[in-house]
C-alpha cells in the first residue's frame, strides 16, 4: 500500500463541515472586533491631548473696557475670536447689504442657533466672530469705516481678507464678488452678567467654567 | 482552467479575472502556496514551536508602539524624561502605548530566549541549519543592542547609568578603548549628544537590521524546513506526490494553531500591560522614575532582567578586561553550536545521559546567573556567580567531547505523534 | 493628656533618648518593638474620599516646598471629582490658575539655601519610591535636637524634611533598644490628632501620592479586565477552530 500525506481525506464522516465553517468564522470575526478595538487606543493618542483639552476651555473675556467702536482680539483653541462693539447706526446699516451678500439669512454659515439672525449676535451691540476667513485660513483685517477710501465709496464697514480680497460686514457676512463661500464663523458664547464674555459654551452653568 | 507548474515546481491556476491580472504580475498566488498553503511543517511540533510566530508578533507589536511614541517623544537631554510623562499623562491612552511597549520588550526576549531554547532541546542549529542559527543569532545580538538603546531613551537616573556602564565596557578594548568611548558618547560624558544618536539608531537604524535579519532568517528556515521535537528529518519520507508523510501544509493546520498561541499569549500580555505593567520592577525599575542625575548612581542597580545572566559573569571576575572578555564569550558561545555539538542525533529525546546532564546544568546556571545578576554587588552572590559561571561554559566548551562519547538511542523512521 | 503631663513625659523620656543609650529597663510600660520597616500604606487609590482628603492635606501641607509639575490642577479636579467651584477657591495656589500644573511658589535657589538641597518634585515620588516608603518616612520623624531640623527619620536618616507634621502628630522620640538599634517611639508631646486620625491622615496623603505617580491606573485597571475577558473569548474559539481543522491530522 502506498502512504499518502498525514491528512485526512477531506471527505472523512467524522469531518462536520458546518461546524467547521461556523468556527471560522466565529473566530475571525472575533478577531477582527479586537483589531478594531485596538486600534482605538492609537486613533485615539492623535485627539488633542488633555493638557490641550483643557486650554481649549472656555474663555472668558472683560468688555467694561472695550469702547463703541473697537475691536479685541482674544485666543479661543488657537483661533483668534474679533470681538467688536458696534454702534446703534452700524447695526441699523446691517439690513441694507442684504442685497449685495451671498448668504444674508446665514443658511449656509456655520453659527450657533442664537447667532442665526440679521444681526449675527446674542446682543444687538456686540459682534463675536472667529476671525479666520471662510475662503483659506487668513486672519481678516478691520476697515470700520463707512466708505473707506481702500475699498470704495460703496463700502458699508466691515473686513476684508489680505490673502485674497474676500470682503464681509460688520456682521462678518461675505460680500458678493469675495472668493470665501460663507459667512465668517461664530463661536458658542454667553455671557456672564452685562460685562463678561464666555467664549466657548452656550450657556454659564455653575462648575463648568 | 488548465494547472501548469511555473519554475518553482508550485501548480500555478491561470485564471482570469483582477486576481489572474495581479499573478500574471506579481506571484502573489505562488508565494501563498510555496511558503504557506503547501509548505510542509513536521506534524509534531509541541508547545515550544510557538515561539517563533510569537517573537514574529512582539517584532510587529514593537514596531506600531513604538512608532506612535515617537510621534510624542521629544528627545533631548532636558525634554525626554517630560516627554515619557507627558505621554503617560497627557497623550490619550498614551500610558498604554508606552506600557505596551516596555513590557512588550521583555516579552520579545521572553519568547526570544524559549525560542532560542528549543533549538538546544531539539538539535535544531545542526546541519544543515546552521545559517538558518547564525542568523537567529545575529538577531538576538541586533536585539540586545535595540533593547539597550531604547532603555537609555526615557532618560530616567537608570537610563543614565545603564548608558554609562555598558559604554565604558567599550573601554576595556586595548589601545583604542578610551578613544572609542568619547567618540560613541560626543561628548566628555553621557550627554544629550549620546542620547540624540541613541534615539536615531534605536528607531531608525536597527529596526531596519532587524527587519532584513528576520527576512533571512526565514528565507532560511523555508529553504531547508522546520526541524522537529523527534530531529527527524521529514523530508526523507515522501508519498508519490513528493509531499513529505510526516508534514502538514503550514496552512490552515499551523496557522490555527499559531493563533491558539498568539491569544494566550496576548492574553498574558495583556495581564502585563494592565494590571502589573512594572512586574514587580523588572520590567519597568523604580530609579527609572527618577530623572537623570550624573551625581547619583542608583543603589543597588542592575540591569535589565534579560541581561543579567551576562553581567553576573563580567561581576564574578575581579579583571576588568577578562571580565569584559568572558561576558563576550559568554554571549558569543552560542554562535559555535552548531560546530561544537558532534552528536549524531538532533534530538535530546535520543540523545545520553551525558548530554541531558549538561544542557540540565546549563538551564540551571542561565537561571541562576539571572537571578545573581539582579543581586546586589556583594557577597555571596559574587562567588556564586563564579560557581555557576563554570557549567555555563562546560555546555559550550566541553560539548565537541561530551556529545561525542554520549550513547545515543535508536533515532525512529518516523516522527512521533500521539494525533 | 494634660501639658503638665505632656512635660513630664518629655522630662522622663529625655535622659532615656539624649543618651540614646541603654535599653529602657525601668520604663513603666514597656513598649513592644516597632518595626516599621514592614509597615504598609494599605492605601486604594479607587477610594475618591480618601484621594480627596489627600489633595487637601497636600495643598496644606507640602505644596510650599514640593511641586507635582506634572500634574494640572484641573486634571486633578477632574480625576478626584473635585467640583471646580471648589478646586478654584480651596485648591488652586495663590498666583496660579487650574490650568496650571501644580508647582510650588518657593524659589529653588531659596530652598537649596534653606534646607542644603532643592525639595524634590512629589509626581513621581510614588514610582520612584513606593506608597509603602513614603508611609514610613512620614510616620518615623523622631525629635533629634542635634539636628539643625531639630528632628530625624527612619526610613530616610538625614533627611533634610523638617518634621512638618509633628503639629498634627505630636513630637516623639526614638528609644533605642538592647543593641542600639531603634526599638520604638515615645511620645513627648502629643498633636492636634489622635493617633488613628494621623494615621488617616498619612494615608490618604499617600494615597493621593499613589495617584499623582500614574493617574490612569484606576483606569487602566478597569479596561484591563474587558481585554482580558474579550482575549479569553478569543482564546476558546481559537482553540476550537484549532482542534477541528487537526481532526484531519493523523
Amino acid at each position: 500500500m502506498t502512504e499518502i500525506g498525514a491528512i485526512a481525506d477531506p471527505q472523512q464522516p467524522e469531518i462536520d463541515p458546518g461546524r467547521r465553517k461556523f468556527l471560522t468564522v466565529a473566530t475571525g470575526a472575533t478577531a477582527a472586533v479586537g483589531v478594531v478595538l485596538a486600534a482605538i487606543p492609537f486613533v485615539e493618542s492623535w485627539t488633542p491631548s488633555e493638557r490641550a483639552r483643557a486650554l481649549g476651555a472656555p474663555v472668558e473675556v472683560d468688555l467694561s473696557k472695550l469702547a463703541v467702536g473697537q475691536m479685541i482680539t482674544p485666543t479661543w483653541r488657537l483661533k483668534p475670536i474679533y470681538i467688536v462693539r458696534r454702534d446703534t447706526a452700524q447695526v441699523d446699516e446691517l439690513p441694507k447689504n442684504d442685497s449685495r451678500l451671498k448668504d444674508p439669512k446665514s443658511e449656509n454659515s456655520i453659527q450657533p442657533p442664537y447667532a442665526k439672525n440679521e444681526m449675527r449676535s446674542r446682543r444687538a451691540d456686540l459682534l463675536v466672530l472667529i476671525g479666520i476667513c471662510t475662503h483659506l485660513g487668513c486672519l481678516p483685517k478691520q476697515f470700520f469705516d463707512v466708505g473707506d477710501p481702500a475699498l470704495g465709496a460703496d463700502w458699508p464697514g466691515g473686513f476684508r481678507c489680505p490673502c485674497h480680497g474676500s470682503r464681509f460686514d460688520l456682521a462678518g457676512r461675505v460680500m458678493d464678488g469675495s472668493p470665501a463661500p460663507t459667512n465668517l464663523s461664530i463661536p458658542p458664547y454667553s455671557f456672564r452678567g452685562q460685562d463678561t464674555l464666555i467664549i466657548g459654551i452656550d450657556e454659564t452653568t455653575k462648575g463648568t467654567a | 482552467m488548465t494547472p501548469d507548474a511555473n519554475k518553482n515546481g508550485y501548480r500555478t491556476v491561470a485564471r482570469g479575472g483582477l486576481w489572474g491580472w495581479i499573478n500574471q504580475r506579481l506571484p502573489v498566488d505562488v508565494f501563498w502556496r510555496s511558503q504557506l498553503s503547501e509548505y510542509y511543517a513536521p506534524k509534531n511540533f509541541n508547545i515550544w514551536y510557538f515561539f517563533g510566530s510569537l517573537a514574529l508578533l512582539v517584532l510587529v507589536l514593537q514596531l506600531v508602539t513604538g512608532i506612535f511614541l515617537t510621534m510624542f517623544y521629544k528627545v533631548g537631554a532636558a525634554t525626554s524624561f517630560d516627554s515619557v510623562e507627558f505621554i503617560m499623562r497627557e497623550v490619550r491612552y498614551g500610558w498604554l502605548i508606552r506600557y505596551l511597549h516596555s513590557a512588550g520588550a521583555s516579552a520579545f526576549f521572553i519568547v526570544v530566549y524559549l525560542h532560542m531554547y528549543r533549538a538546544l532541546l531539539y538539535g535544531s542549529y545542526k546541519a544543515p541549519r546552521e545559517l538558518l542559527w547564525l542568523f537567529g543569532m545575529i538577531i538576538y545580538l541586533a536585539l540586545m543592542a535595540e533593547a539597550f538603546l531604547g532603555y537609555v531613551l526615557p532618560w530616567g537616573n537608570m537610563s543614565f547609568w545603564a548608558a554609562t556602564v555598558i559604554i565604558n565596557l567599550f573601554g576595556t578594548i586595548p589601545g583604542i578603548g578610551p578613544g572609542l568611548v568619547e567618540w560613541i558618547r560626543g561628548d566628555y560624558g553621557i550627554a544629550d549628544a549620546t542620547l540624540n544618536r541613541f534615539f536615531s539608531l534605536h528607531v531608525v537604524a536597527v529596526p531596519l537590521v532587524l527587519l532584513l535579519l528576520v527576512a533571512l532568517h526565514l528565507v532560511a528556515l523555508h529553504e531547508v524546513g522546520s526541524n522537529n521535537p523527534d530531529g527527524v528529518e521529514i523530508k526523507d519520507k515522501k508519498d508519490a506526490r513528493g509531499r513529505p508523510l510526516d508534514g502538514i501544509p503550514f496552512h490552515p493546520y499551523y496557522t490555527v494553531k499559531d493563533i491558539v498561541g498568539v491569544c494566550v499569549f496576548l492574553t498574558l500580555l495583556a495581564i502585563v500591560v494592565f494590571f502589573v505593567p512594572t512586574f514587580g520592577d523588572l520590567f519597568l525599575e523604580k530609579a527609572n522614575f527618577e530623572p537623570a542625575n550624573p551625581l547619583s548612581t542608583p543603589d543597588p542597580i542592575s540591569p535589565s532582567w534579560y541581561f543579567t545572566p551576562y553581567y553576573a559573569i563580567l561581576r564574578a571576575v575581579p579583571d576588568q578586561r577578562i571580565g569584559a572578555l568572558l561576558m563576550l564569550i559568554a554571549v558569543v558561545s552560542f554562535f559555535f553550536l552548531p560546530w561544537l555539538d558532534r552528536s549524531p542525533v538532533r534530538s535530546m529525546r535520543y540523545r545520553g545521559w551525558i548530554s541531558r546532564t549538561f544542557l540540565a546544568l546549563f538551564t540551571i546556571s542561565f537561571l541562576a546567573l539571572m537571578y545573581l545578576g539582579l543581586q546586589p554587588a556583594q557577597e555571596p552572590y559574587v562567588t556564586m556567580a563564579r560557581i555557576f559561571a563554570v557549567p555555563y561554559f562546560a555546555f559550550f566548551w566541553l560539548m565537541p567531547f561530551y556529545s561525542r562519547i554520549d550513547a545515543v538511542k535508536p533515532v525512529p523512521e518516523r516522527v512521533t505523534f500521539h494525533g | 493628656m494634660g501639658k503638665f503631663a505632656a512635660l513630664a513625659l518629655t522630662l522622663l523620656a529625655a535622659p532615656l533618648v539624649l543618651s540614646a543609650a541603654e535599653p529602657a529597663a525601668g520604663e513603666p510600660e514597656a513598649a513592644a518593638p516597632v518595626r516599621w520597616e514592614n509597615w504598609h500604606a494599605g492605601n486604594n487609590v479607587a477610594d475618591v474620599g480618601s484621594l480627596q482628603r489627600g489633595a487637601r492635606n497636600f495643598m496644606n501641607y507640602c505644596i510650599g516646598c514640593h511641586s507635582l509639575k506634572y500634574l494640572r490642577y484641573q486634571r486633578m479636579g477632574d480625576d478626584l471629582e473635585i467640583p471646580t467651584e471648589e478646586l478654584n477657591t480651596n485648591l488652586v495656589a495663590p498666583g496660579s490658575t487650574n490650568l496650571d500644573y501644580i508647582v510650588t511658589s518657593m524659589p529653588a535657589t531659596d530652598a537649596a539655601n534653606w534646607f542644603g538641597k532643592t525639595p524634590p518634585d512629589l509626581s513621581l515620588i510614588a514610582r520612584s519610591r513606593s506608597p509603602d516608603y513614603i508611609y514610613r518616612f512620614l510616620k518615623t520623624f523622631y525629635s533629634d535636637p542635634s539636628r539643625p531640623t531639630r528632628s530625624d527619620n527612619l526610613a530616610y536618616p538625614s533627611t533634610a524634611m523638617p518634621a512638618v507634621l509633628s503639629d498634627l502628630e505630636g513630637v516623639k522620640a526614638a528609644v533605642l533598644g538592647p543593641t542600639k538599634m531603634f526599638d520604638h517611639f515615645q511620645t513627648i508631646s502629643p498633636g492636634n490628632m489622635s493617633a488613628e486620625q494621623f494615621d488617616g491622615f498619612v494615608r490618604d496623603t499617600v494615597n493621593f501620592l499613589d495617584y499623582v505617580g500614574d493617574p490612569a491606573q484606576v483606569e487602566r485597571r478597569s479596561i484591563g479586565l474587558w481585554v482580558v475577558l474579550f482575549l479569553l473569548l478569543l482564546s476558546a474559539f481559537a482553540l476550537a477552530l484549532k482542534k477541528e481543522y487537526w481532526k484531519d491530522v493523523h
